[in-house]
């Protein structure tokens, strides 16, 4: 909870700031998701109905109410990307990573989700991990990524 | 800026009508006679807020203004406070540019260390300016301006009824003056050079340049800066290097995934507001997304359905049935096992939403539909009687029979 008081120091209680809270909350969670205990201290310090942070969060994709893993591994379904082979794409990455979309491994280390465009077209097809983004992906290029992530050299 | 602050703020606003700039972000409306609505309301404070928000499917212009030149969209929002007298600015961009928030974020800084924001800006006693990155946490929706300000409010992004328009009653129902990063990136242009240069860059229609987004099948993909007038032939051959793999072109979609398919016949139109229009289409964001014959548009279309059906926001009938509905036919047809009462279902349903839906959501997210029906209605007839000429659907549905 200290490290909340503190993102909720920094930004005020005022509820415009409600999202930039909950985006940073969710950063510093371990989780890639607001824990229900921090949504209702989140909630009663800006002064808040429960539901109604919940109604904000849920609405928003970027927030999971239930924990995922350490990185979300995205996959772009939007139109350039499918027809650039994003179903191959997909296809291969859930072999990699024994996962359906929506599922954690079991180390809960990746989540597999498809998502919207996130303006990556150029190299499409392009997943996103974290705030990284990969493009012109081929078989071999997405296991050497997997793999970086895997080993911890995904920052070098 | 220093230029602008030499100004009368009329003759400033009379540039930019000269400019005969329109928005970027996809609406086009003449950027001058809004700025001139905006500066003739009498009430205040007023707020400048940038819409970097980008989601539209095949858009990656944006991306690369805010990475690469953030001054230049600082400069003409900075510009536009000076004219209106505002004192807050916000950018609001996409959460999923999270590594450009930080760019921008790291650039007004400096702006602000140079004396270009903040107290008392360029030595100008009570210019006051102070701008700030907003981030969106991934909805669609929150492009559609009214939604915009209702996320900036960390409220659910759900458009407002309009009227009250935004120049109005927008941010803490304060007039507001929202345009799309492209837009304001233009503004510091047009006050340098005059509106009338800027203009003459483009058609009698379209004044200025265009950032252009290619991608799909097509060799050179990438962000090009195009003067207004030349052809999309020109901008997929010429510039884009032609289709991949020496395939052939079945169609473009133009604008974003909200825009109008058309065939390879149609590609000689001219990239101008006015001549796309007179064609039936519209230049949205400035995406063109390229597909070769290897595509089925049956598949192509479900894929964009699928896309509006998450994105609908759900306040609206229409929308938020409408696209479920239309997954559903579309489903069938991909398996063939739609029927012909299904089609016409599917283009019945298409035109409801378009006509009834609350916002600019809900009523072009049929507009790739209706445009695929109209010239490829032969493939959409050839699935309900099982057959897919790609072999892209699987058809697992009539083989079962
Ligand atoms: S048209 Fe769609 S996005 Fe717009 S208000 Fe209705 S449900 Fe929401
Ligand atoms: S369509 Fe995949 S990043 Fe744009």
């Amino acid at each position: 909870m200290e490290k909340v008081k503190e993102i909720l120091n920094r930004y005020g209680n005022s509820k415009d700031n409600l999202i930039q809270v909950m985006l940073e909350l969710q950063n510093i969670s371990g989780t890639n998701s607001l824990p229900h205990e921090w949504v209702v201290f989140v909630a009663e310090a800006l002064d808040m109905p429960v539901s109604r942070v919940y109604s904000v969060i849920t609405f928003y994709s970027m927030f999971g109410t239930e924990p995922r893993g350490k990185y979300l591994v995205e996959v772009c379904k939007s139109g350039p990307c499918h027809v650039s082979g994003a179903k191959n794409v997909l296809q291969l990455l859930e072999e990699k990573l024994g996962l359906k979309p929506g599922e954690t491994t079991e180390d809960g280390v990746f989540t597999l989700i498809q998502s919207s465009c996130f303006g990556a077209c150029d190299i499409a097809p392009a997943i996103k991990i974290g705030e990284k983004v990969y493009g012109n992906l081929t078989s071999e290029k997405l296991s050497e990524i997997v793999d970086s992530y895997r080993e911890g050299q995904h920052n070098r | 800026m220093k230029k602008a602050m030499s100004m009368e703020h009329l003759d400033a606003i009379e540039e930019i009508k000269k400019a005969n700039l329109f928005g970027r972000g996809g609406a086009a409306y003449p950027t001058g006679i809004k700025w001139e609505q905006a500066y003739a309301i009498q009430k205040g404070p007023k707020y400048m807020v940038c819409n970097a928000d980008e989601g539209e499917p095949g858009t990656f212009k944006d991306k690369h203004i805010l990475s690469e030149d953030p001054f230049e969209l600082i400069e003409g929002m900075t510009i536009g406070a000076y004219i209106m007298g505002a004192k807050e600015g916000y950018i609001y961009i996409r959460g999923e540019y999270a590594a450009i928030q930080k760019i921008v974020k790291s650039a007004i800084e400096n702006a602000k260390k140079a004396g270009y924001l903040g107290k008392n800006i360029l030595g100008r006693e009570g210019f006051d300016f102070e701008l700030k990155v907003v981030s969106g946490a991934g909805a669609y929706v929150c492009g559609e301006n009214t939604a915009l300000v209702e996320s900036i409010e960390g409220k659910t992004g759900r458009p407002r009824q309009k009227p009250p328009y935004i120049k109005n009653c927008g941010l803490y129902q304060m007039p507001t003056i929202l345009n799309n990063v492209e837009t304001y990136s233009c503004i510091p242009w047009i006050i340098k050079d005059g509106g009338e240069k800027f203009s003459s860059m483009g058609t009698e229609f379209s004044g200025g340049t265009k950032l252009m987004c290619l991608s799909g099948n097509v060799n050179n993909r990438g962000v090009y800066e195009i003067p207004f007038g030349i052809t999309l032939r020109e901008l997929i051959y010429n510039l884009g290097g032609g289709i991949k793999d020496g395939r052939k072109l079945k169609f473009v979609h133009l604008g974003g995934s909200s825009g109008s398919c058309f065939p390879e016949s149609m590609i000689d139109t001219k990239i101008c507001y006015y001549d796309l229009k007179k064609a039936g289409f519209s230049l949205g964001s400035g995406a063109v997304l390229v597909v070769d014959d290897t595509h089925c548009v049956v598949d192509y279309l479900k894929t964009v359905m699928e896309f509006f059906e998450e994105e609908s926001c759900g306040k609206c009938t229409p929308c938020r049935e409408g696209n479920h509905r239309l997954v559903e036919i579309l489903d069938k047809m991909t398996e063939g096992t739609a029927t012909m009462d299904d089609f016409n279902k599917m283009k019945s349903l298409a035109q409801t939403m378009k006509t009834t839906s609350f916002c600019g959501l809900g009523q072009s997210a049929p507009m790739p539909l209706i445009t695929l029906v109209k010239y490829f209605e032969e493939e959409f007839l050839e699935h309900i009687n099982g057959k897919c000429r790609t072999g892209v659907c699987s058809m697992s549905g009539k083989a079962g029979k």
